[in-house]
């Protein structure tokens, strides 16, 4: 009975929050543009990590500017995943604070989330739809607002004339490569991608490093995580070890 | 190179700027399509909680007794029990596989409202589930000799009762969605609040054949309806919010 309780308290305070969401939307505009290129897109201010009570990271002090592409760092488990599922927002537990455009990310978290994609570990990709109903779905998520159309998307990463074949019926990398297919049509200007290149060949990698380099050129921001070299030039590192930024040689 | 970076950018902005509020009926008809076609695709799953549905009901007969009488006074309860059985079957993958996928995470990161998400889900899996439940339970009336007065208000009482039962289920499967076992803890969790439904839905039908007027359990069923619409997503929302750092 006290967790029923627990329950429809836990739903009152929830409602309350969708509440004021829904009216924070009414309210919702834009700011300056000239604010936007002066300042950093993403800050980072003294972030703290820990899982299972261990700490996985501490003290990381970063700024991620419009063109930047920012590569984060370390071995196994020392926290890679943890560190992008906390920049989307999806994890709360963290200490410190990330700042999108100056702002609190909890404060502008609707505006955030307009100008975010993150391809995680897991594709997000259902096997049982085709390529085409699932980019579908991430479309309709968007607002139905985006560069490119679907077709166009998967033609992009290679996968025409798969675009109504069942999702189970194509090899890993296909299957990445529908999750990646987003990238192509997404309006988002900050991409969060954990190991994109997972199961990806070479040609593809090249292709998405190609893809990157636009759109950090157009104004967006790429943060991703790798253990492959990447090819392209003017790639800032991250080291999650001691959390310092590692110099070009 | 500057000009140039300068005009991307305020375009970005621009692009930005022509949608600044999320398109919630966009966003809904979406997720409601794509769980639908999910579940067509996944007809197996779907049959599962009817097959039981219907094996139960057949098996009362050949276990407790043939007679009509007998039939006749279990009826309601039965059909009513094994409803709320075979929907609590169905509820355990209603997130499950969302959560496996990686969508889960991408719903909580979209601009749009998850509550709204994941109503399109829940009325997805009431039509799956919950309303063919409502549609074949008339037949297994027939077959437990369920009186001709008690037809009407067993029909009315499943669509009001299974639209909560889906709804209030939710919470539990949420709940349990990160847990490899979480079966056991889900009933746990639901089936007390499954209680109110299941009183008032058998009330009803009772009601009916005794011949008294059933508005009034109809009417507390509503509200159950009515109430669980409101609240119980937002209590997903937060569930889903807990369980997907678990």
């Amino acid at each position: 009975m006290a967790a029923d309780t627990a329950i429809i308290a836990a739903a009152g305070a929830e409602y309350c929050a969708e509440m004021f969401f829904c009216m924070r939307l009414a309210q919702y505009e834009w700011i300056e543009a000239g604010t936007l290129l002066s300042q950093p897109l993403l800050e980072l201010q003294n972030l703290a990590c820990e899982r299972d009570e261990r700490v996985l990271f501490s003290g990381l002090n970063l700024a991620v500017n419009a063109g930047d592409i920012l590569q984060v760092e370390g071995p196994n488990g020392s926290g890679k995943t943890t560190l992008l599922r906390t920049l989307t927002g999806i994890s709360p537990d963290y200490s410190g604070e990330i700042l999108w455009q100056g702002q609190p990310l909890s404060r502008v978290k609707v505006e955030y989330c307009n100008q975010l994609l993150y391809v995680g570990h897991l594709p997000g990709i259902k096997k049982a739809l085709s390529p085409r109903e699932n980019l579908g779905w991430y479309a309709g998520m968007n607002n139905g607002h985006q560069r490119a159309t679907v077709e166009q998307a998967l033609e992009e990463v290679g996968l025409f004339g798969y675009e109504d074949t069942p999702c189970y019926h194509l090899s890993a990398g296909q299957m990445r490569r529908v999750a990646l297919a987003r990238l192509f049509f997404t309006p988002a200007r900050l991409w969060i991608l954990d190991e994109p290149f997972t199961a990806i060949d070479v040609q593809g990698v090249e292709n998405l490093q190609k893809l990157m380099l636009e759109h950090a050129a157009g104004g967006g921001a790429v943060i991703l995580t790798t253990h492959q070299p990447m090819s392209i030039e003017g790639v800032r590192r991250v080291n999650l070890l001691d959390c310092r930024e590692v110099a070009d040689v | 190179m500057s000009e140039s970076f300068e005009n991307s950018a305020s375009d970005q902005i621009n692009r930005s700027e022509a949608t600044p509020v999320p398109e919630v009926g966009l966003g809904f008809v979406a997720t409601f399509k794509r769980d639908f076609v999910v579940a067509f695709r996944h007809r197996g799953e779907m049959a599962n909680p009817l097959m039981f549905f219907l094996m139960v009901i057949t098996m009362v007969p050949l276990g407790i007794s043939p007679e009509p009488v007998v039939l006749a006074s279990l009826a309601p309860g039965m059909i009513w029990v094994v409803a709320l059985l075979a929907t609590l079957l169905s509820l355990d993958g209603l997130f499950r596989g969302d959560y496996e996928d990686g969508s889960l995470e991408q719903m909580l990161i979209t601009p749009q409202p998850l509550y709204f998400q994941v109503l399109a889900k829940i009325c997805v899996h009431w039509m799956v589930t919950g309303l063919p439940l409502t549609i074949m339970a008339p037949l297994l009336g027939v077959m437990l000799h369920l009186p001709a007065e008690g037809f009407v208000p067993l029909c009315l009482s499943l669509l009001l009762g299974t639209v909560s039962l889906s709804l209030i289920g939710a919470i539990g499967a949420a709940l349990t969605v990160a847990l490899r076992k979480g079966g056991l803890l889900l009933s746990l969790i639901t089936m007390p609040l499954y209680v109110p439904v299941l009183i008032f839905g058998t009330s009803a039908v009772s009601s009916a054949i005794d011949g008294f007027p059933f508005a009034g359990q109809l009417a507390v069923l509503g509200a159950f309806q009515a109430m669980a619409l409101i609240l119980a997503p937002l209590a997903v929302v937060g569930a889903l919010r807990i369980s997907i750092n678990g």
